[in-house]
């Protein structure tokens, strides 16, 4: 008697935690849930895909374990079988190595078609041309340089929408980590490399970005806003900057690779040339005489 | 009647010794197993680093081939007289063996201190392995087999002082045992050395 | 003159002066307690005039059985280490929003991440495991013994070292702030000048030697040492994993003391293998690390397989089902293992064709863990199920892993890990892994084989209570890590913004860590109590759950030569079979030999933790100095040809039947 009424409480208990998450959840915003790029959408779906594929094994082992462990519970009255001896039965075990085989080769394929299909390398065809932006992790901050506007920001990605971003990516400073949930996946910035990533971005609006692999003291305030705007805000945004931002020349360069932390954002105008491509060689190249330091 | 059971007794103890004995060489060889391991991760690290030069000295620049010849062949050879004290050894014969341990030993000296004068004539000339990823990686893979020799050459004095004092008893000759064993494998692994990091790098392949 | 005396003590002390002592608060609190304990269980002993039974029963001791008590013990406390560091990181980020800072700085905050994950992998979880193998697993296949005693427990001090070495660092210098794989070039000298890396290298490398020497000696010991007619299908399924664990402590090992070897190259020596610059290449690094790291996550969860599997059995009183279906899916993930560490690194820019292969192999291991899973259910299947608390940890098991496990195969597939790398779902992901199965099974085999070691079973109510404490509490804690993933929260933060809306879900998974603590707390209660009333829960027979193998045999707690007369084995429940027929020995006893003890295990530890410390320091005599001592160690060791001594066969008989009157008393 003492039993049930025990177990209603914890079943009461359980609901009431499963209704304020539902009604919290639907209150906040769970950026990879909610993609509003359509790399990050179609990572959501596969996402989707995946669970769904996978509750066909794992919901029955849930079940079967509560009925087992019920109906084979010592104590339970019931009448039932007992087989000590039993301890194979080819039929059986054969099933249990087939249906996860069969789970495991739909998801491969799956999983193969996605790979090639989400590479962040692959450029994203669009009727808009491609806006290629150099990004350079830096000991805190992130560096984003435009060189075709020649503009460049300190942690404010400015985007237009619906036009595929061209992303190549650098470090100087430990390895790190360029996310922003809401429009792709993330890729390692690691210094004396380059790694690419391609974004489009299908709806305007402000997100957050951040490093996502620890490279310091400074690592936390390593985040950034993405602001993805109408493409005549954006050349708006870029013919002011280059106008009245000041130069990010060499020396000034120099300056931001020193670390800080909590940077606020900057915009820059005029970046010095090949500052993404000495940073590289800075690494690389024997010898390295270049201006960046 | 009790002389048959302390013959049984008897019997049982050497059984008993023999399965501990083998019981080591098998763990000995486990062991080797988890060097191979540690070799083939310092093979790798050569093979990813091997041309990161950085403005430093290439194989091609830097390796004499006739002197590791030189170094190689002394090695080898080492092996082979290894086994002739091993031989020695499991025939009881003490002078034979601590001869060909000497032999043995004298040619691994040698071994170690060409490889070290050659180290030290790199260090000298400024390509320490300060200066590149392909000279630490070098530097490393073959230093460590170089401790690896030293360790053996250490574990062969050992060995001899043992012979000396005590003959050759069962545990002696367990333990010359697993020293042929690694000495041999040493070899093994130098041959891997020789063929990767000389031949290929002074051919540039 | 101050140039002088400058000199002087860079030679005697190295790098190390006063600065090296805690700058805050916190740290000094942190330290203190790593000094008191110590001095605390000094005056103990003093007080209790027990510094000579420290000294002969355990310091000198080569008995498996004490030195797997040990191995728990000493895992216990780091758990408690660890889970202090738990509770100062949920604290921080629970408080430490928008405009205020919280109780750590950024670098105090990624030290404590930093050994938290440190100190669980390497000194709690390989602790339980170490332990609980050293305890169970030669009475399993009938033996005294293991292979190699004396090795053994250089293994084990060795491990007790690089544990005294990570707690050192509280008091002296600082550890790692690098996250718990200490990727360079964070971890290399430009970016962490201090000798925090060092010390995470060091103690991290002679308990990994310590390691790689147990796995060696388990090997030998499982195939070289199995009582008679127990062949290889014939071995209980617990020994089945720990030869796949300890195969892959053989194979992964080597590769983590090259790895960290390098890096300390890099570090001391000024060589060039991971940094950013001068031809080295980190991304090796990374390889390198994980191609050890991955295989270690199943060094872990393997054993733990096999305690589930004695445990699913014993409380079902039925067979394992599907023994062979169990030794293969073994097989299959110990080769399997090597061949996925790429999926630790997705994001790092190799082709599709590589993450392809990498994530799809990933999945390939869900297979047998599946088949492992339907198998245990079908054990229970037309069982007689006991719901003893060992079982309930097995239940948690299932419900946590499998959760777990489907996260798991998220991530394997790459464009979905680009979006969960890093993050806390990742976090969340492999603690249901390791807590959820490791840690959980440990427990499971903890209360299960108690009664075997000590004589007395624990307090099943307080057993029942830490479960349901640690379970709740973990889903607490976890669930909303999986969220918080979701919503971008990245690992290893000691700060963000008030504007994301992670503080609620950080406070949430906070309470449930505070539940898993009073879990513990539980626990601790149930040794204490369980010693205190000992006498209400003797276990006279040796057999107190009805047990199917060997140990079960044996009278509790085991006497330290563990089998008076070899049994001999016809099939695999041994044990059980044995019960039916009612068996009755009728053989005559013999000499036993039993290895002496010897503090010489203890004392070249001790010189392998003074070399790695000053090696920290760059205190190069002392390092000298104990590298020297090691070696005399060893050879002093080689000299001593009698190392056993010989109980004689009169002796045997008279303990044994002593044994059995007290069993029948």
């Amino acid at each position: 008697m003492l039993r049930t009424k025990r177990r209603w409480v914890v079943l009461l208990a359980l609901l009431l935690v499963l209704m304020a998450s539902v009604i919290y959840l639907s209150s906040v915003n769970i950026p990879v849930l909610e993609p509003k790029g359509i790399i990050a959408d179609k990572e959501f779906r596969l996402l989707v895909t995946v669970v769904l594929i996978m509750s066909v094994v794992a919901l029955p082992v849930f079940g079967l374990l509560a009925y087992i462990v019920w109906k084979y519970n010592e104590k339970n009255q019931i009448r039932k079988k007992y087989s000590p001896d039993w301890e194979s039965n080819k039929y059986i075990e054969g099933t249990w190595w087939a249906i996860p085989t069969i789970l495991i080769v739909i998801l491969s394929i799956i999983t193969w078609n996605a790979t090639y299909a989400l590479n962040p390398y692959n450029p994203i065809p669009s009727k808009n041309k491609t806006l290629v932006v150099q990004v350079v992790a830096l000991d805190w901050k992130w560096l984003f340089i435009y060189p075709s506007l020649r503009v460049a920001s300190i942690n404010k990605l400015m985007m237009p929408v619906n036009t595929p971003v061209h992303f190549y990516l650098t470090a100087d400073a430990p390895m790190n980590s360029f996310w922003i949930p809401q429009l792709s996946g993330q890729i390692y910035a690691m210094p004396g490399m380059q790694t690419q990533l391609y974004i489009l971005a299908n709806q305007s609006g402000e997100y957050n970005g951040w490093s996502a692999n620890i490279s310091g003291i400074g690592f936390a305030g390593m985040m950034f806003k993405a602001d993805v705007v109408s493409a005549s805000q954006f050349r708006a945004w870029a013919s002011t900057t280059l106008l009245r931002a000041p130069a990010l020349t060499i020396a000034r360069y120099n300056n931001l690779i020193k670390p800080s932390t909590y940077v606020a954002s900057a915009f820059y105008a005029n970046p010095a040339p090949n500052i993404f491509n000495l940073t590289i060689d800075k690494y690389m190249m024997p010898n390295y005489h270049g201006a960046v330091q | 009647m009790s002389e048959a059971v302390s013959e049984l007794k008897v019997t049982n103890k050497l059984i008993a010794k023999y399965d501990k004995d083998t019981k080591t060489i098998f763990g000995f060889w486990v062991y080797l197993m988890t060097d191979c391991v540690l070799f083939a991760s310092l093979f790798a690290v050569f093979a990813v680093l091997r041309h990161n030069t950085y403005g430093g000295p290439t194989a091609q620049g830097l390796f004499n081939l006739n002197y590791v010849m030189i170094e190689t062949m002394a090695l080898l050879t080492s092996s082979f007289t290894a086994g002739l004290a091993l031989l020695s050894a499991q025939r009881k014969r003490v002078k034979h063996t601590l001869f060909w341990f000497g032999v043995t030993f004298t040619l691994g000296l040698t071994f170690l201190i060409l490889e070290l004068s050659e180290f030290s004539r790199f260090v000298a000339q400024g390509d320490s392995w300060r200066r590149s990823g392909f000279l630490s990686s070098y530097f490393t893979l073959v230093g460590t087999h170089g401790l690896h020799i030293a360790i053996g050459l250490l574990w062969m004095l050992i060995m001899m002082a043992f012979i000396l004092k005590r003959g050759l008893n069962d545990t002696t000759l367990k333990r010359i045992r697993m020293l042929s064993l690694f000495w041999h494998f040493l070899d093994v692994v130098w041959i891997f050395i020789f063929t990767i990091v000389y031949l290929f790098g002074v051919l540039g392949v | 003159m101050l140039h002088v005396l400058d000199l002087m003590a860079s030679f005697w002390l190295g790098q190390l002066n006063l600065k090296a002592l805690p700058p805050n608060p916190i740290q000094w609190f942190g330290a203190s307690l790593i000094i008191l304990v110590p001095i605390m269980a000094a005056v103990l002993l003093t007080v209790t005039k027990r510094w000579r039974w420290l000294y002969r029963e355990w310091i000198t001791t080569q008995d498996p059985k004490k030195i797997g008590v040990m191995y728990i013990l000493v895992a216990f406390g780091m758990l408690l280490r660890g889970g202090a560091d738990v509770a100062l990181i949920k604290t921080q980020q629970a408080l430490s929003v928008g405009a205020s800072n919280g109780i750590l700085s950024a670098s105090h905050f990624q030290q404590i991440v930093t050994a938290h994950g440190t100190i669980m992998i390497f000194f709690v979880a390989m602790g339980l495991m170490f332990g609980i193998i050293n305890l169970i697993l030669p009475l399993q296949i009938g033996s005294r013994d293991v292979a190699f005693p004396f090795l053994n427990a250089t293994s084990f001090w060795l491990f007790f070292f690089g544990m005294v070495l990570v707690n050192v660092s509280l008091v002296l210098g600082d550890f790692a702030a690098t996250g718990w794989l200490a990727y360079p070039p964070l971890s290399e000298l430009r970016y962490s000048p201090s000798v925090g890396v060092d010390y995470w290298i060091w103690s991290l490398q002679i308990a990994g030697v310590g390691s790689l020497l147990a796995a060696i000696n388990f090997i030998v010991t499982i195939l070289k040492m199995r009582v008679k007619g127990m062949n290889f299908m014939k071995m209980p399924m617990f020994v089945w994993s720990v030869l796949g664990s300890m195969l892959l402590v053989a194979f992964a090992f080597p590769i983590l003391t090259a790895t960290l070897t390098l890096l300390a190259l890099d570090r001391t020596l000024g060589m060039h293998f991971f940094t950013s610059g001068a031809g080295g290449n980190m991304m090796m690094y990374v390889n390198l690390i994980w191609a050890w790291g991955h295989p270690e996550v199943y060094i872990l969860i393997l054993p733990a397989f096999g305690v589930f599997s004695e445990v699913v059995a014993t409380f079902s009183k039925k067979r394992l089902f599907g023994y062979t279906s169990m030794v293969w899916a073994i097989g299959a993930i110990v080769l399997l293992s090597f061949i996925v560490w790429l999926h630790h690194f997705f994001t790092m820019g190799a082709g599709s064709d590589v993450n392809a292969f990498f994530g799809i192999m990933t999945m390939v291991i869900a297979i047998p863990t599946g088949v492992k899973l339907f198998n245990w259910l079908f054990t229970m299947y037309r069982g007689r199920i006991k719901l003893d608390s060992p079982m309930l940890w097995f239940i948690g098991f299932v419900v946590i892993f499998t959760i777990g496990g489907m996260a798991g195969v998220l991530m394997a597939v790459p464009p979905i890990d680009f979006q969960l790398h890093n993050s806390l779902f990742l976090v969340a992901h492999f603690h249901m892994m390791i807590v959820g199965g490791v840690v959980f099974a440990d427990f499971a085999a903890i209360t299960y084989w108690f009664p075997k070691i000590f004589g007395f079973k624990l307090n099943e109510t307080l057993g029942r209570w830490a479960f349901w404490l640690w379970l709740v509490g973990f889903l607490t804690s976890f669930i909303p890590l999986y969220i918080l993933g979701f919503m971008g929260a990245t690992r290893r933060l000691d700060h963000y913004s008030a504007s994301l809306g992670w503080q609620q879900l950080f406070i949430v998974s906070g309470i449930g860590a505070a539940l898993i603590g009073a879990g513990v707390g539980v626990q601790l209660l149930q040794f204490a109590y369980s010693i205190y009333k000992r006498k209400d829960n003797l276990d006279k027979t040796g057999d107190p759950w009805d047990g199917r193998s060997l140990e079960w045999s044996l009278p509790s707690p085991v006497p330290f030569y563990n089998f008076a007369r070899l049994p001999e084995v016809t099939s695999r429940d041994a044990f059980w079979e044995a019960k039916k027929i009612h068996f009755k020995d009728n053989r005559k006893y013999e000499d036993i030999e039993i290895p002496k003890n010897t503090p010489l295990a203890f004392l070249i530890a001790l010189m392998a933790f003074l070399f790695a410390f000053s090696v920290v320091w760059h205190i190069w005599w002392v390092a000298t100095m104990a590298l020297l001592a090691i070696i005399v160690g060893l050879i002093i060791r080689s000299m001593d040809e009698q190392t056993d001594y010989v109980l004689a066969a009169q002796e045997v008989e008279k303990l044994d039947k002593s044994h059995l009157k007290g069993a029948r008393a």
